[in-house]
């Protein structure tokens, strides 16, 4: 007799030995990592040759339970990390997979700048609009009236729009959907993959254990059903729009896929135009001794 | 193994301080540096900013020094060699990746070029007041490796050193010149390549699967695994065990700091270096390092004019510290004096070296200028009597 173990196609992705994780139950990051494993897949890409980098907080574990190359660095500076890794290897694909207060609090100057120069990193947001790991605290991300530890009483401080703000400081793709579009979230993720450039993909994901409880919006479940019920899929809505709210609409969809000189090839053709000959441009910034 | 001709500007040359260090960093196959403006240490990546398109590899200037301070851990996890280069300030925002650094076992370089402090302090005007910074900066426990230059042609040797150590222990390892030394402008001899050492990277050869990448070899220090060939290496600065997984138990944190300490610590006999001149007989002994060096042997020949029995002991490792050398020291000579551009760092090793069996006295003042050499001289004059 022959037992058939059935085999989740994620599977192969992940640190199995790392398990159980980390992330709560209802928690939408494990959602957005399957659709990123399929995308991987999907997407026939060189594992040896993807690397992922994140920051901290609870979206900063990813690279720790990803079967890759895999960087946990500090608070908020996963994009310079990322930023040095592929400009001394650009064979490598890089990653940063990171969430919402660790890219745009502490970490918002390197994100701005890293799109502006247009380094060829993917970046994937995962935005559950509050600072989940240290126990629920505002975020720059958290809309207005909303409790959390930090303002009990219901926040007030204006909150970014991610797309609107990544778009401005000059990403070549963004795109948002939330924990709900699994399947959309998948194949932007493989659009993103064939990107050259500084791309981005925000996921609104559920917290229910500090997000949805604390403003009695019920349980991950429930959560699902929300994302459903106001999602509107707008692709090319310009980002001035998209902002979220509390219980309003959440545009989803993507918003921007422009082409533009990536950082190595600006590089490339200043100093070709102005060394010539004495240029000499190396594969990777490999210590050859 | 020897320096890839194409860094090294072999040759007899008129250098700074600041230039001269890139031109170290070059020969020694720095082919990354993030960096960020800052007075007096912004020269080393202007001209590597410069040089270093024509040897193969890049510069990029980041948008503040947290930026810098861990781009280049990126790019070393890339397979460069790589360093960043700030001053007070700077140095200060760097504090939490050379924790990283220490904690993920990096090979990378930091150089410092001192100026007064605190704060905006002097920013064209030398200091050594980073000397405790640069050793407990960051928090927790850890080892550093920290060189002093006292010369442009220091700067150049040292500087390939630091590159050297860095990858023989996997530690941040810090070129601490100061204002003086990054500014003044001397003869720098670089020798031909193939008579220059150059430590490689100690990529393991034990294949993807097989290899835990935080094990350690008998020196204390793990091999590194290659990015993009399949170790799918993970590196965190969570507390981590051999295969480099988040381990949050008290057990594993006392094994692993105390190995991050003890692989600097153990070798600190075959990491340290010092210059001594006449310390054998004499009854004083001056003990300086960096730009206060230059001055305290004007103090010292002085000294000896009148008679008085000095020697000179510079430290070129200030860290690790070479306690039991001071100790030696201490248990032969009267006095110790410690001159220092600040109010009393490097110091406090020397008392702790010391521990009673000598006298000790501190000559500094908090920067702005270097010493007097007459002021050198009246401690020394005074602890001889």
């Amino acid at each position: 007799m022959t037992s058939i173990t059935p085999i989740n196609p994620v599977e192969p992705f992940l640190r199995t030995e790392r398990m159980p994780h980390i992330w709560c139950p209802g928690c939408g990051i494990g959602t957005s990592v399957n659709s990123f494993a399929r995308a991987l897949t999907e997407a026939n890409m060189d594992l040896k040759n993807v690397a992922i980098v994140s920051g901290i907080g609870c979206t900063g574990r990813v690279a720790g339970y990803m079967k890759l190359d895999s960087f946990h660095t500090t608070h908020g500076r996963a994009i310079p990390f990322a930023t040095g890794l592929k400009l001394a290897n650009p064979k490598l694909n890089v990653v940063v997979y990171s969430g919402d207060g660790d890219l745009f609090a502490i970490g918002g100057n390197h994100l701005i700048h890293a799109a502006r120069r247009n380094v060829d990193i993917k970046v994937v947001c995962v935005n559950n609009l509050i600072y989940a790991m240290t126990g629920g605290q505002t975020a720059p991300t958290t809309p207005g009236a909303v409790v959390t530890s930090t303002n009990p009483y219901g926040t007030y401080d204006p909150s970014f729009n991610l797309p609107y703000l990544v778009e401005a400081a000059g990403a070549v793709y963004v795109a948002r959907w939330t924990a709900f579009h699994v399947r959309q979230l998948a194949r932007s993720m493989q659009e993103m993959f064939k990107k050259k450039g500084f791309s981005f993909i925000e996921v609104i994901s559920p917290c229910p254990t500090l997000y949805q409880r604390r403003n009695k919006m019920g349980d991950g479940l429930d959560t699902m059903k929300f994302y459903k019920e106001v999602s509107k899929i707008k692709n090319g809505a310009p980002t001035s729009e998209v902002a979220l709210s509390k219980a309003g609409e959440i545009v989803v969809g993507k918003f921007v896929d422009r082409e533009r000189e990536d950082y190595r090839d600006l590089m490339h053709d200043r100093l070709t135009e102005v060394l010539g000959d004495q240029y000499v441009e190396a594969e990777a910034c490999e210590c050859s001794i | 193994m020897h320096a890839d001709p194409a860094g090294v500007m072999t040759g007899s040359h008129f250098l700074d301080g600041d230039h001269a260090c890139c031109e170290g960093a070059l020969a020694a196959g720095a082919r990354f540096s993030s960096g960020y403006p800052i007075t007096p240490s912004t020269e080393v990546v202007e001209r590597f900013s410069a040089r270093v398109p024509t040897v193969g590899g890049t510069f990029i200037q980041m948008e503040d020094e947290l930026a810098a301070s861990i781009t280049l851990q990126g790019a070393v996890w890339g397979g460069a060699k790589a360093f960043t280069v700030t001053s007070g300030p700077g140095f200060s925002l760097m504090m939490e990746h050379i924790g990283l650094a220490v904690m993920t076992e990096t090979p990378c370089v930091f150089v410092n070029v001192q100026r007064g402090g605190p704060s905006t302090g002097l920013p064209t005007l030398p200091a050594q007041g980073d000397m405790m910074q640069v050793r407990w900066g960051s928090h927790g426990d850890y080892e550093i490796i920290a060189l002093c230059p006292n010369s442009p042609q220091e700067s150049f040797d040292l500087t390939i050193k630091a590159f050297n150590l860095s990858e023989k222990y996997r530690v941040p390892v810090f070129v601490m010149l100061d204002e003086v030394v990054g500014h003044m402008t001397e003869k720098v001899v670089i020798p031909p390549a193939d008579q220059i050492e150059v430590e490689p990277r100690r990529y393991t050869t034990i294949p993807p699967g097989e290899f835990l990448a935080y094990q350690p070899k008998d020196d204390l220090v793990p091999d590194m695994p290659r990015t993009g060939e399949g170790y799918n290496v993970h590196v965190t600065g969570l507390t981590h065990d051999e295969r480099g997984y988040p381990d949050m138990t008290p057990a594993q944190q006392d094994k692993l700091v105390k190995r991050l300490v003890d692989k600097i610590r153990k070798n600190a006999d075959k990491i340290i270096l010092y210059e001594e001149d006449q310390v054998e007989g004499a009854d004083v002994v001056v003990v300086s390092y960096g730009i206060t060096s230059r001055v305290a042997q004007r103090a010292i020949d002085l000294a000896r004019e009148k008679g008085v029995k000095v020697g000179k002991f510079r430290l070129i490792t200030a860290w690790p510290f070479p306690e039991k050398k001071i100790a030696e020291i201490a248990s032969k000579v009267k006095a110790l004096v410690v001159a220092e551009l600040n109010l009393g760092q490097m110091v406090r090793e020397v008392e702790r070296a010391v521990a009673g069996k000598a006298v000790v006295r501190f000559v500094g003042h908090a920067g702005g200028s270097v010493h007097r050499p007459e002021d050198i001289l009246q401690a020394i004059m005074e602890v001889a009597r």
